[in-house]
Protein backbone atom coordinates (compact mmCIF):
# COMPACT_ATOMS: atom_id res chain seq x y z
CA UNK A 1 0.00 0.00 0.00
CA UNK A 2 1.14 3.70 -1.08
CA UNK A 3 1.47 6.05 1.48
CA UNK A 4 -1.85 7.80 2.29
CA UNK A 5 -1.53 11.16 1.66
CA UNK A 6 -4.27 13.60 3.70
CA UNK A 7 -6.90 15.22 1.52
CA UNK A 8 -9.53 17.45 2.84
CA UNK A 9 -11.44 14.81 4.23
CA UNK A 10 -8.75 14.66 6.73
CA UNK A 11 -8.38 18.11 6.85
CA UNK A 12 -5.79 19.27 4.46
CA UNK A 13 -6.00 21.69 1.68
CA UNK A 14 -6.04 19.13 -0.87
CA UNK A 15 -7.84 16.58 -3.55
CA UNK A 16 -6.49 13.22 -3.62
CA UNK A 17 -7.31 10.52 -5.82
CA UNK A 18 -5.95 6.83 -6.43
CA UNK A 19 -4.61 5.74 -9.83
CA UNK A 20 -4.01 2.24 -10.73
CA UNK A 21 -0.13 1.04 -11.64
CA UNK A 22 -2.37 -1.61 -13.57
CA UNK A 23 -4.62 -0.74 -15.64
CA UNK A 24 -4.52 3.25 -15.10
CA UNK A 25 -7.79 3.82 -14.30
CA UNK A 26 -8.73 6.92 -11.68
CA UNK A 27 -10.76 6.59 -8.56
CA UNK A 28 -12.30 9.29 -6.26
CA UNK A 29 -13.68 7.35 -3.58
CA UNK A 30 -10.87 5.62 -1.69
CA UNK A 31 -9.84 1.96 -1.56
CA UNK A 32 -7.56 -0.20 -1.01
CA UNK A 33 -8.27 -2.08 -5.05
CA UNK A 34 -8.94 -0.42 -8.09
CA UNK A 35 -12.59 -0.97 -9.02
CA UNK A 36 -11.86 -1.19 -12.66
CA UNK A 37 -9.64 -4.29 -12.82
CA UNK A 38 -8.91 -5.23 -8.62
CA UNK A 39 -5.06 -4.86 -8.57
CA UNK A 40 -4.48 -4.18 -5.26
CA UNK A 41 -3.10 -0.70 -3.90
CA UNK A 42 -3.31 1.89 -6.57
CA UNK A 43 -1.04 4.96 -6.25
CA UNK A 44 -2.60 8.41 -4.64
CA UNK A 45 -1.85 11.41 -6.57
CA UNK A 46 -2.74 14.87 -5.78
CA UNK A 47 -4.94 16.55 -8.07
CA UNK A 48 -4.43 19.89 -9.77
CA UNK A 49 -8.18 21.05 -8.41
CA UNK A 50 -8.90 22.35 -11.70
CA UNK A 51 -12.34 21.07 -13.09
CA UNK A 52 -15.57 21.39 -15.22
CA UNK A 53 -18.90 21.71 -13.48
CA UNK A 54 -21.48 18.97 -14.62
CA UNK A 55 -24.45 19.80 -11.88
CA UNK A 56 -25.05 22.12 -9.38
CA UNK A 57 -27.84 22.52 -6.58
CA UNK A 58 -27.85 25.78 -4.83
CA UNK A 59 -29.26 24.22 -1.00
CA UNK A 60 -31.92 26.40 0.53
CA UNK A 61 -32.97 24.56 3.14
CA UNK A 62 -30.90 22.50 5.39
CA UNK A 63 -31.50 20.05 7.84
CA UNK A 64 -28.87 20.63 10.94
CA UNK A 65 -28.11 24.29 13.18
CA UNK A 66 -24.66 23.75 11.72
CA UNK A 67 -24.94 23.36 8.05
CA UNK A 68 -28.41 26.01 7.96
CA UNK A 69 -25.96 28.63 9.60
CA UNK A 70 -24.70 28.49 5.70
CA UNK A 71 -27.89 28.94 3.73
CA UNK A 72 -27.71 29.12 0.77
CA UNK A 73 -24.76 27.10 -0.21
CA UNK A 74 -24.50 26.02 -3.89
CA UNK A 75 -23.58 21.93 -3.87
CA UNK A 76 -21.58 21.16 -6.85
CA UNK A 77 -20.50 18.03 -9.46
CA UNK A 78 -17.55 18.58 -10.93
CA UNK A 79 -15.12 17.06 -13.04
CA UNK A 80 -11.87 16.72 -12.28
CA UNK A 81 -9.04 17.83 -15.21
CA UNK A 82 -7.54 14.01 -14.20
CA UNK A 83 -11.03 11.92 -14.97
CA UNK A 84 -12.57 11.93 -11.81
CA UNK A 85 -15.73 12.93 -10.76
CA UNK A 86 -16.64 14.94 -7.10
CA UNK A 87 -18.67 16.47 -4.99
CA UNK A 88 -18.16 20.22 -3.31
CA UNK A 89 -19.15 23.60 -3.13
CA UNK A 90 -18.78 26.11 -5.51
CA UNK A 91 -19.76 30.17 -6.09
CA UNK A 92 -23.80 30.36 -5.94
CA UNK A 93 -23.97 31.59 -9.84
CA UNK A 94 -21.38 28.71 -11.26
CA UNK A 95 -23.02 26.79 -14.42
CA UNK A 96 -23.04 23.65 -15.95
CA UNK A 97 -19.57 23.45 -18.48
CA UNK A 98 -17.38 26.37 -16.22
CA UNK A 99 -14.33 25.71 -15.51
CA UNK A 100 -13.13 26.17 -12.29
CA UNK A 101 -10.49 25.84 -10.01
CA UNK A 102 -10.34 24.61 -6.04
CA UNK A 103 -10.16 26.64 -2.93
CA UNK A 104 -11.17 25.74 0.63
CA UNK A 105 -13.67 27.34 2.67
CA UNK A 106 -14.47 26.99 6.09
CA UNK A 107 -18.00 24.68 6.03
CA UNK A 108 -20.08 23.17 9.00
CA UNK A 109 -16.56 22.92 11.57
CA UNK A 110 -14.26 21.69 8.45
CA UNK A 111 -13.13 22.90 5.96
CA UNK A 112 -14.49 21.86 2.29
CA UNK A 113 -13.14 22.30 -1.39
CA UNK A 114 -15.03 25.08 -2.97
CA UNK A 115 -14.98 25.92 -7.20
CA UNK A 116 -14.61 29.24 -8.27
CA UNK A 117 -14.96 29.98 -12.47
CA UNK A 118 -11.09 29.85 -13.22
CA UNK B 1 -46.63 -17.93 -11.66
CA UNK B 2 -47.81 -15.64 -8.96
CA UNK B 3 -50.56 -12.93 -8.27
CA UNK B 4 -51.18 -10.02 -5.97
CA UNK B 5 -54.25 -11.88 -4.13
CA UNK B 6 -54.76 -8.26 -1.61
CA UNK B 7 -54.17 -5.11 -0.60
CA UNK B 8 -54.27 -2.90 1.90
CA UNK B 9 -53.51 1.05 2.29
CA UNK B 10 -54.06 3.52 5.27
CA UNK B 11 -54.47 7.41 4.41
CA UNK B 12 -51.13 9.45 4.64
CA UNK B 13 -50.58 11.97 6.39
CA UNK B 14 -50.65 12.67 10.60
CA UNK B 15 -51.58 9.59 12.24
CA UNK B 16 -50.56 11.06 15.28
CA UNK B 17 -50.24 8.43 18.27
CA UNK B 18 -49.53 5.40 15.65
CA UNK B 19 -46.33 3.62 16.12
CA UNK B 20 -45.14 1.60 12.87
CA UNK B 21 -45.65 -1.26 13.86
CA UNK B 22 -49.06 0.18 14.32
CA UNK B 23 -49.59 1.16 10.52
CA UNK B 24 -48.20 -2.04 9.33
CA UNK B 25 -50.36 -3.96 11.04
CA UNK B 26 -53.32 -1.60 10.09
CA UNK B 27 -52.04 -2.28 6.38
CA UNK B 28 -51.37 -5.76 6.60
CA UNK B 29 -54.72 -6.34 8.28
CA UNK B 30 -56.39 -4.92 5.29
CA UNK B 31 -54.49 -6.83 2.96
CA UNK B 32 -55.06 -10.03 4.28
CA UNK B 33 -58.74 -9.36 4.30
CA UNK B 34 -58.56 -8.24 0.70
CA UNK B 35 -57.25 -11.41 -0.31
CA UNK B 36 -60.25 -13.42 1.73
CA UNK B 37 -57.23 -15.39 3.63
CA UNK B 38 -57.02 -15.81 7.39
CA UNK B 39 -53.73 -14.27 9.51
CA UNK B 40 -52.72 -18.09 9.50
CA UNK B 41 -52.68 -18.87 6.36
CA UNK B 42 -49.74 -15.97 5.71
CA UNK B 43 -46.61 -18.22 5.92
CA UNK B 44 -43.92 -15.86 4.21
CA UNK B 45 -43.35 -12.24 5.43
CA UNK B 46 -41.27 -9.59 3.70
CA UNK B 47 -40.99 -6.10 5.67
CA UNK B 48 -38.86 -3.34 5.03
CA UNK B 49 -37.23 -0.57 7.33
CA UNK B 50 -38.09 2.10 9.69
CA UNK B 51 -36.31 5.20 10.24
CA UNK B 52 -37.74 5.96 13.43
CA UNK B 53 -37.78 2.94 14.93
CA UNK B 54 -34.63 0.92 13.23
CA UNK B 55 -34.48 -2.40 14.06
CA UNK B 56 -32.15 -5.50 12.98
CA UNK B 57 -34.31 -7.89 12.74
CA UNK B 58 -38.06 -5.87 11.45
CA UNK B 59 -39.66 -8.73 9.97
CA UNK B 60 -39.74 -11.16 13.28
CA UNK B 61 -40.81 -8.04 15.34
CA UNK B 62 -43.78 -7.62 13.23
CA UNK B 63 -44.32 -11.29 12.88
CA UNK B 64 -44.29 -11.77 17.21
CA UNK B 65 -46.08 -7.91 17.18
CA UNK B 66 -49.11 -9.63 14.40
CA UNK B 67 -49.69 -13.03 15.87
CA UNK B 68 -48.10 -15.12 13.05
CA UNK B 69 -45.07 -17.71 13.09
CA UNK B 70 -44.51 -17.65 9.21
CA UNK B 71 -41.51 -20.44 7.95
CA UNK B 72 -40.08 -17.44 5.66
CA UNK B 73 -39.22 -13.83 7.38
CA UNK B 74 -36.79 -10.83 7.08
CA UNK B 75 -36.31 -7.46 5.78
CA UNK B 76 -35.43 -5.79 2.74
CA UNK B 77 -33.76 -2.56 2.36
CA UNK B 78 -33.21 -0.86 -1.08
CA UNK B 79 -34.42 2.72 -0.21
CA UNK B 80 -37.38 3.86 -2.20
CA UNK B 81 -37.33 0.66 -4.05
CA UNK B 82 -38.02 -1.73 -1.65
CA UNK B 83 -41.38 -2.40 -2.32
CA UNK B 84 -41.57 -3.53 -5.94
CA UNK B 85 -37.93 -5.36 -4.53
CA UNK B 86 -39.84 -6.94 -2.02
CA UNK B 87 -42.42 -7.79 -4.42
CA UNK B 88 -40.13 -8.95 -6.85
CA UNK B 89 -38.82 -11.67 -4.51
CA UNK B 90 -42.17 -13.02 -3.10
CA UNK B 91 -43.20 -13.46 -6.64
CA UNK B 92 -40.25 -15.75 -6.69
CA UNK B 93 -40.71 -17.16 -3.37
CA UNK B 94 -43.92 -18.28 -4.57
CA UNK B 95 -42.64 -19.39 -8.06
CA UNK B 96 -40.48 -21.52 -6.23
CA UNK B 97 -43.01 -23.35 -3.89
CA UNK B 98 -41.11 -21.90 -0.76
CA UNK B 99 -43.94 -20.33 0.63
CA UNK B 100 -48.24 -20.19 -0.37
CA UNK B 101 -49.07 -16.44 0.59
CA UNK B 102 -46.05 -13.44 1.50
CA UNK B 103 -47.20 -11.15 3.43
CA UNK B 104 -45.26 -7.42 2.03
CA UNK B 105 -45.65 -4.95 4.35
CA UNK B 106 -44.32 -1.42 4.42
CA UNK B 107 -45.42 1.20 7.26
CA UNK B 108 -43.66 4.66 9.42
CA UNK B 109 -44.75 7.06 11.64
CA UNK B 110 -42.30 9.44 9.58
CA UNK B 111 -43.89 12.55 10.51
CA UNK B 112 -45.15 12.10 13.99
CA UNK B 113 -42.64 10.22 15.19
CA UNK B 114 -39.68 12.17 14.70
CA UNK B 115 -39.13 16.15 13.29
CA UNK B 116 -38.60 16.78 9.66
CA UNK B 117 -34.96 17.87 10.27
CA UNK B 118 -34.65 14.25 11.66
CA UNK B 119 -36.15 12.76 8.80
CA UNK B 120 -34.25 14.97 6.09
CA UNK B 121 -30.74 14.21 8.00
CA UNK B 122 -31.56 10.47 8.25
CA UNK B 123 -32.36 10.10 4.88
CA UNK B 124 -29.10 12.47 3.60
CA UNK B 125 -27.20 9.48 4.86
CA UNK B 126 -27.46 7.34 1.58
CA UNK B 127 -24.83 9.91 0.57
CA UNK B 128 -21.18 8.91 0.99
CA UNK B 129 -20.15 9.33 4.60
CA UNK B 130 -16.22 10.86 3.82
CA UNK B 131 -16.75 12.80 0.25
CA UNK B 132 -20.53 13.83 0.38
CA UNK B 133 -22.32 13.82 3.85
CA UNK B 134 -19.76 16.47 4.88
CA UNK B 135 -20.83 18.78 2.70
CA UNK B 136 -24.31 19.17 4.11
CA UNK B 137 -26.10 17.82 0.87
CA UNK B 138 -29.70 16.71 1.59
CA UNK B 139 -31.60 14.46 -0.20
CA UNK B 140 -33.75 17.14 -2.45
CA UNK B 141 -29.76 18.31 -2.91
CA UNK B 142 -28.71 14.86 -4.62
CA UNK B 143 -32.07 15.14 -7.09
CA UNK B 144 -31.40 18.96 -7.41
CA UNK B 145 -28.14 17.93 -9.19
CA UNK B 146 -29.61 15.20 -10.99
CA UNK B 147 -32.33 17.74 -12.08
CA UNK B 148 -29.76 20.13 -12.92
CA UNK B 149 -27.85 18.44 -15.61
CA UNK B 150 -30.75 16.77 -17.05
CA UNK B 151 -32.09 20.04 -17.58
CA UNK B 152 -29.45 21.01 -19.05
CA UNK B 153 -28.90 17.82 -21.62
CA UNK B 154 -32.75 17.77 -22.55
CA UNK B 155 -33.60 21.20 -22.54
CA UNK B 156 -36.24 20.60 -19.40
CA UNK B 157 -37.41 23.83 -18.04
CA UNK B 158 -38.73 24.25 -13.96
CA UNK B 159 -42.09 24.71 -15.43
CA UNK B 160 -42.08 22.05 -17.33
CA UNK B 161 -40.94 19.75 -13.96
CA UNK B 162 -43.57 21.65 -11.69
CA UNK B 163 -46.68 20.35 -14.62
CA UNK B 164 -45.85 16.69 -12.71
CA UNK B 165 -46.25 18.15 -9.05
CA UNK B 166 -49.77 19.57 -10.64
CA UNK B 167 -50.59 16.11 -11.95
CA UNK B 168 -50.25 14.25 -9.11
CA UNK B 169 -52.13 16.75 -7.31
CA UNK B 170 -55.03 16.85 -9.17
CA UNK B 171 -54.94 12.98 -8.91
CA UNK B 172 -55.08 13.20 -5.11
CA UNK B 173 -57.75 15.46 -5.16
CA UNK B 174 -60.04 12.12 -5.61
CA UNK B 175 -58.48 10.20 -3.32
CA UNK B 176 -59.74 10.63 0.67
CA UNK B 177 -56.54 9.08 1.69
CA UNK B 178 -54.20 11.35 0.14
CA UNK B 179 -52.35 13.44 2.39
CA UNK B 180 -53.00 16.75 -0.04
CA UNK B 181 -56.40 18.02 -0.77
CA UNK B 182 -55.62 21.67 -2.06
CA UNK B 183 -55.22 22.10 -6.13
CA UNK B 184 -52.30 23.69 -7.02
CA UNK B 185 -50.89 25.43 -9.99
CA UNK B 186 -47.78 25.49 -11.90
CA UNK B 187 -47.44 29.28 -10.85
CA UNK B 188 -47.51 27.82 -7.11
CA UNK B 189 -45.01 25.06 -7.69
CA UNK B 190 -43.01 27.92 -8.82
CA UNK B 191 -43.44 30.20 -5.96
CA UNK B 192 -43.09 27.51 -3.61
CA UNK B 193 -39.71 27.95 -1.26
CA UNK B 194 -36.40 26.92 -3.23
CA UNK B 195 -35.74 23.70 -1.57
CA UNK B 196 -32.58 22.56 -3.31
CA UNK B 197 -32.39 24.00 -6.76
CA UNK B 198 -34.16 23.35 -9.04
CA UNK B 199 -36.40 21.72 -6.72
CA UNK B 200 -38.49 23.73 -4.99
CA UNK B 201 -41.16 22.47 -1.73
CA UNK B 202 -43.68 21.84 -4.41
CA UNK B 203 -41.46 19.70 -6.52
CA UNK B 204 -40.87 17.80 -3.70
CA UNK B 205 -42.52 14.90 -2.04
CA UNK B 206 -43.73 15.45 1.55
CA UNK B 207 -42.62 13.03 4.53
CA UNK B 208 -46.26 11.64 5.92
CA UNK B 209 -47.09 8.62 8.43
CA UNK B 210 -48.62 5.78 6.34
CA UNK B 211 -48.67 1.61 6.03
CA UNK B 212 -49.74 -0.32 3.24
CA UNK B 213 -49.34 -3.74 2.54
CA UNK B 214 -49.69 -7.16 -0.02
CA UNK B 215 -50.57 -10.20 -0.19
CA UNK B 216 -48.60 -12.24 -2.61
CA UNK B 217 -49.95 -15.58 -3.70
CA UNK B 218 -49.31 -18.88 -5.52
CA UNK B 219 -52.72 -18.85 -6.58
CA UNK B 220 -55.27 -16.70 -7.22
CA UNK B 221 -58.01 -16.11 -4.35
CA UNK B 222 -60.90 -14.40 -5.99
CA UNK B 223 -62.13 -14.34 -9.25
CA UNK B 224 -59.64 -11.83 -10.89
CA UNK B 225 -56.14 -12.57 -10.92
CA UNK B 226 -53.58 -9.73 -11.00
CA UNK B 227 -50.77 -11.76 -12.23
CA UNK B 228 -47.12 -10.76 -11.66
CA UNK B 229 -46.15 -10.95 -15.55
CA UNK B 230 -42.50 -10.45 -14.96
CA UNK B 231 -40.19 -8.14 -13.38
CA UNK B 232 -36.02 -6.93 -13.12
CA UNK B 233 -34.05 -5.01 -11.52
CA UNK B 234 -30.89 -2.70 -11.97
CA UNK B 235 -28.29 -1.50 -9.33
CA UNK B 236 -25.73 1.03 -11.18
CA UNK B 237 -23.99 3.01 -7.96
CA UNK B 238 -24.80 4.15 -4.49
CA UNK B 239 -23.83 7.46 -4.58
CA UNK B 240 -24.87 10.27 -6.93
CA UNK B 241 -20.90 11.22 -7.66
CA UNK B 242 -20.56 7.72 -8.80
CA UNK B 243 -23.33 7.75 -10.99
CA UNK B 244 -23.02 7.04 -14.82
CA UNK B 245 -24.21 9.18 -17.32
CA UNK B 246 -27.59 9.65 -17.60
CA UNK B 247 -28.13 7.90 -20.63
CA UNK B 248 -26.69 4.75 -18.55
CA UNK B 249 -28.92 4.87 -15.72
CA UNK B 250 -30.93 1.83 -14.16
CA UNK B 251 -34.38 2.91 -15.26
CA UNK B 252 -33.16 2.17 -18.58
CA UNK B 253 -31.55 -1.66 -17.84
CA UNK B 254 -34.35 -3.03 -15.84
CA UNK B 255 -36.64 -1.89 -18.02
CA UNK B 256 -35.29 -3.77 -20.93
CA UNK B 257 -34.81 -6.80 -18.63
CA UNK B 258 -38.21 -6.69 -17.63
CA UNK B 259 -39.37 -6.32 -21.10
CA UNK B 260 -37.55 -9.75 -21.69
CA UNK B 261 -38.73 -11.41 -18.88
CA UNK B 262 -41.89 -11.39 -19.26
CA UNK B 263 -42.20 -10.61 -23.03
CA UNK B 264 -44.72 -7.39 -22.52
CA UNK B 265 -43.47 -4.48 -24.80
CA UNK B 266 -44.00 -0.65 -23.39
CA UNK B 267 -47.56 -0.42 -26.04
CA UNK B 268 -49.17 -3.31 -24.58
CA UNK B 269 -49.34 -1.27 -20.96
CA UNK B 270 -52.35 0.14 -20.23
CA UNK B 271 -51.58 2.59 -17.24
CA UNK B 272 -48.58 2.72 -15.33
CA UNK B 273 -46.90 3.81 -11.30
CA UNK B 274 -43.70 5.29 -11.09
CA UNK B 275 -41.70 6.61 -8.68
CA UNK B 276 -41.83 10.44 -7.99
CA UNK B 277 -40.02 11.31 -4.94
CA UNK B 278 -39.43 14.57 -6.86
CA UNK B 279 -40.71 16.16 -9.81
CA UNK B 280 -37.88 15.60 -11.91
CA UNK B 281 -37.93 11.76 -10.64
CA UNK B 282 -40.95 11.05 -12.58
CA UNK B 283 -39.91 13.29 -15.31
CA UNK B 284 -36.60 11.28 -15.90
CA UNK B 285 -37.88 7.68 -15.03
CA UNK B 286 -41.22 8.04 -17.53
CA UNK B 287 -38.17 8.80 -20.23
CA UNK B 288 -36.22 6.32 -19.34
CA UNK B 289 -38.99 3.96 -19.27
CA UNK B 290 -40.16 4.67 -22.38
CA UNK B 291 -43.08 6.04 -21.47
CA UNK B 292 -42.25 9.31 -23.16
CA UNK B 293 -39.52 10.37 -25.83
CA UNK B 294 -36.62 12.47 -24.30
CA UNK B 295 -37.46 15.69 -23.03
CA UNK B 296 -41.09 14.72 -23.76
CA UNK B 297 -42.71 14.11 -20.85
CA UNK B 298 -44.04 17.69 -19.53
CA UNK B 299 -45.61 17.83 -22.85
CA UNK B 300 -47.17 15.14 -22.62
CA UNK B 301 -48.59 15.97 -19.14
CA UNK B 302 -49.79 19.22 -20.47
CA UNK B 303 -51.84 16.93 -23.59
CA UNK B 304 -53.19 14.93 -20.98
CA UNK B 305 -51.53 11.58 -21.20
CA UNK B 306 -51.14 10.67 -17.94
CA UNK B 307 -54.70 11.81 -16.73
CA UNK B 308 -57.10 9.74 -15.46
CA UNK B 309 -58.98 9.44 -18.84
CA UNK B 310 -55.85 9.84 -20.94
CA UNK B 311 -53.87 7.34 -23.04
CA UNK B 312 -51.37 6.47 -19.84
CA UNK B 313 -53.28 7.19 -16.70
CA UNK B 314 -50.44 7.57 -13.91
CA UNK B 315 -50.50 7.30 -9.96
CA UNK B 316 -53.96 7.96 -10.13
CA UNK B 317 -53.57 8.31 -6.35
CA UNK B 318 -51.55 11.28 -6.51
CA UNK B 319 -48.24 9.52 -5.79
CA UNK B 320 -45.67 10.44 -3.32
CA UNK B 321 -45.72 14.16 -4.57
CA UNK B 322 -49.82 14.43 -3.35
CA UNK B 323 -50.82 10.89 -1.86
CA UNK B 324 -47.76 11.26 0.70
CA UNK B 325 -44.21 9.55 1.44
CA UNK B 326 -43.68 7.39 4.46
CA UNK B 327 -40.71 5.77 3.19
CA UNK B 328 -41.23 2.18 2.55
CA UNK B 329 -44.90 1.74 2.39
CA UNK B 330 -44.33 5.36 0.00
CA UNK B 331 -44.23 3.65 -3.38
CA UNK B 332 -46.15 0.83 -1.88
CA UNK B 333 -49.25 2.58 -2.19
CA UNK B 334 -48.56 2.82 -5.51
CA UNK B 335 -49.46 -1.50 -6.19
CA UNK B 336 -51.89 -1.03 -4.01
CA UNK B 337 -53.72 1.33 -6.42
CA UNK B 338 -52.80 -0.32 -9.38
CA UNK B 339 -54.50 -3.33 -8.22
CA UNK B 340 -57.46 -1.34 -7.44
CA UNK B 341 -57.40 -0.34 -10.94
CA UNK B 342 -56.79 -3.36 -12.36
CA UNK B 343 -59.74 -5.02 -10.38
CA UNK B 344 -61.79 -2.40 -11.28
CA UNK B 345 -62.32 -1.03 -7.86
CA UNK B 346 -61.09 2.35 -7.85
CA UNK B 347 -64.23 4.04 -7.99
CA UNK B 348 -64.24 7.59 -8.96
CA UNK B 349 -60.68 7.15 -9.86
CA UNK B 350 -61.50 4.21 -12.20
CA UNK B 351 -59.33 4.22 -15.50
CA UNK B 352 -61.39 2.35 -18.70
CA UNK B 353 -58.25 -0.37 -19.56
CA UNK B 354 -56.08 -1.53 -16.56
CA UNK B 355 -55.50 -4.71 -18.04
CA UNK B 356 -51.63 -4.27 -18.43
CA UNK B 357 -49.74 -2.21 -16.13
CA UNK B 358 -46.29 -1.07 -15.67
CA UNK B 359 -44.62 -0.12 -12.32
CA UNK B 360 -41.13 1.27 -11.54
CA UNK B 361 -39.34 1.41 -7.98
CA UNK B 362 -36.21 3.73 -7.57
CA UNK B 363 -33.85 3.99 -4.71
CA UNK B 364 -31.10 5.99 -3.25
CA UNK B 365 -30.11 8.25 -6.14
CA UNK B 366 -31.23 6.52 -9.35
CA UNK B 367 -29.20 4.07 -7.63
CA UNK B 368 -31.98 0.84 -7.37
CA UNK B 369 -34.41 0.17 -9.51
CA UNK B 370 -37.01 -2.55 -9.78
CA UNK B 371 -39.35 -3.03 -13.03
CA UNK B 372 -42.74 -4.81 -12.67
CA UNK B 373 -45.04 -5.74 -15.27
CA UNK B 374 -48.25 -6.98 -14.06
CA UNK B 375 -51.65 -8.40 -15.94
CA UNK B 376 -55.30 -9.07 -14.92
CA UNK B 377 -56.09 -12.53 -16.19
CA UNK B 378 -60.09 -13.67 -15.32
Amino acid sequence: MTDKLADWTRGAEAIVYQSCGACGAVQYFHRRFCTTCGAPDPMEKRASGTATVYATSLVCRAATPETRAHVPYNIVLVDAAEGFRMMAHGDNDLAIGDKVTVSYRPFAGRLVPYFEKT
Amino acid sequence: MSFITGVGLTSYGKHEGSSSLDLMSKAAELAIADAGLKRSEIDGILCGYSTVSPHIMLATVFAEHFGIQPSYAHAVQVGGATGLAMTMLAHHLVDAGVAKHVLVVGGENRLTGQSRDASIQALAQVGHPDYEVTLGPTIPAYYGLVASRYMHEYGVTQEDLAEFAVLMRAHALTHPGAQFHEPITVADVMASKPVAMPLKLLDCCPVSDGGAAFVVSRERTGATGIRVRGCAQAHTHQHVTAAPALSELGAEIAIARAKAASGVAISDVRCAAVYDSFTITLAMLLEDLGLAGRGEAAARVRAGHFGREGAMPLNTHGGLLSYGHCGVGGAMAHLVETHLQMTERAGPRQVRDASVALLHGDGGVLSSHVSMFLERVR
